[in-house]
């Protein structure tokens, strides 16, 4: 197994720490882990991406050009992405926000309406939580146990009674996931 | 241990004198432009035969440059940096689990040779997370320790001796060039006893790529995508810049038909590189500048139009 994933968005969507987080639990399942942040003069304020790798092997280049999976977030990672996927590759994607939809038809594409159903949870700040329960629902490569490990680990302390919080949103990211098309 | 933030980098390298002076274990860490303000202080470390560690996360130069990664500070670590005939050891590390391990290991070289180590990084490796497994804790260095194990050091003098001057200033020419020649023969020593190199499918490599830190990583992955493709593609990576594994580079030009240097800089280790190789092959140079990254598809492209269809 090897999983090579950007996740590309704006900064304050959660974008590093959601990848922060997949590595934790590709950690807590004794998998080779890499998490590369771009930090570029993009940070201040425009996209922010994090490409994240979980394998079962070593793992060479933490940087690449072509991906398994894109977890777009917002138009312009859209536009800079979708043509950076593998053929057969994953391109997940919340429609908030998005004009123009993904258009090749040699990937698999998958739509979850994150932005909306963390409003109606009332916590803005679980939109990546529910992201990232879509992924998992479409790549099941961690179990969930192993997730609220990795979560529990890259929380502080401080914030642990947010928990059950962060596990209702996973599970609602499970449940609400679109698929688009599917190309096997 | 004690953690000191000290008021600039030049403060900085000047407090490490004075604790490797004392025979403590001391290291600073910046980036490039830092660095470069420490150079007066490494070569007095140096001609003082002082063991510290230096880290460098190497950024894109030259000047204030750009926060993004850089490869582009090799001359600098390796060639000198500060004036005078000195060589630190330095040493690339491509994983954050070498980041910590070379911690140690600098220090182990250093006072094994009197000598600064460096660490030579950079925004790549400094800024990514990986899993690393953590080396038990051990204790520092009693007083005792240090004065038994380092003579030399400025502990405090006991009537049982003279004084121990810790300085790297000699007047008397014919003195210094005769310290001078003990200098180089400390540096020859390290070329012989410390070279580190890894090699990844380099047995049968019909083409090889030269690589350390960060660009080792792309690199490895070129050599996975050449080798996809049936071109039998091999990475030498430097884990030792200086000592630099001429020898080790040499073995391979028996099979060996071509040699691409990847580096994030306009080409400083291919230099060292062509020394090895004495012209017996094509070498040439690749690599992003100014805190670009190459990808590992554009290595694969530099491979092919460069050396194999070059």
């Amino acid at each position: 197994m090897n999983e090579e994933i950007i996740i590309a968005g704006f900064g304050g969507q959660g974008v590093l720490s959601m990848g922060k987080i997949l590595a934790y639990s590709g950690v807590m399942q004794d998998m080779e882990v890499s998490w590369m942040p771009s930090y570029g003069p993009e940070m201040r304020g425009g996209t922010a991406n994090v490409t994240v790798i979980l394998s079962d092997s070593r793992i060479s280049s933490p940087i690449l050009k072509m991906y398994d999976t894109a977890i777009i977030l917002n138009q312009q990672s859209m536009d800079k992405f979708e043509k950076y996927l593998k053929p057969g590759g994953l391109l997940l994607y919340d429609g908030n926000g998005i004009t123009r939809h993904p258009e090749r038809k040699d990937i698999n594409v998958f739509r979850v309406d994150a932005a909306e159903e963390a409003s109606k949870m009332q916590s803005s700040k679980t939109f990546n939580m529910i992201v990232l329960g879509a992924y998992l629902k479409i790549r099941p490569i961690v179990s969930m146990e192993n997730v609220m490990n990795g979560l529990k680990k890259s929380l502080p302390e401080r914030h642990h009674h947010m928990l059950p919080l962060n596990k209702a949103a996973i599970e609602r990211g499970l449940e609400i996931v679109q698929e688009v098309q599917v190309v096997g | 241990m004690v953690v000191l933030q000290a008021e600039s980098e030049i403060a900085s390298i000047n407090m490490v004198y004075g604790g490797a002076g004392c025979g403590k274990k001391v290291m600073t860490s910046s980036s490039s432009p830092g660095v470069s303000l420490m150079q007066e202080g490494i070569t007095y470390l140096a001609g003082a035969e002082l063991p510290c560690v230096v880290v460098n996360v190497v950024r894109g130069g030259p000047g204030l440059g750009t926060i993004q990664p850089a490869q582009s500070d090799y001359f600098q670590a390796v060639k000198g940096g500060g004036h005078g005939d000195y060589k630190l050891i330095v040493l690339a590390p491509s994983s954050v689990q070498e980041m910590a391990d070379f911690v140690e290991l600098a220090f182990d070289l250093a006072f094994k040779y009197r000598n600064p180590a460096m660490i030579l990084s950079d925004g790549m490796i400094g800024q990514m997370m990986e899993k690393v497994e953590m080396k038990p804790f051990t204790p520092r260095w009693t007083d005792e320790e240090i004065t038994k194990m380092h003579p030399w050091a400025t502990t405090g003098k006991p009537a049982s001796r003279e004084r121990n001057i810790i300085t790297s200033v000699e007047l008397d020419a014919n003195a210094f060039e005769r310290f001078n020649h003990k200098l180089q023969a400390k540096y020859k020593q390290i070329e012989e006893n410390e070279v580190r190199s890894e090699m990844f499918e380099c047995e049968d490599a019909d083409y090889l790529l030269v690589a350390y830190g960060s660009s080792a990583r792309i690199c490895q992955k070129a050599v996975q995508i050449l080798r996809a493709k049936g071109i039998k593609v091999g990475l030498l990576r430097p884990i030792t810049l200086f000592p630099f594994p001429t020898k080790e580079i040499q073995a391979l030009l028996g099979h060996v038909k071509g040699i691409l240097s990847v580096e994030l800089s306009a080409g400083q280790m291919v230099e060292d590189v062509r020394l090895a190789v004495e012209g017996k092959v094509k070498v040439e140079h690749f690599g992003r500048l100014g805190g670009v990254v190459h990808s590992p598809e554009e290595v694969v492209e530099a491979m092919e139009s460069k050396i194999i269809g070059g």
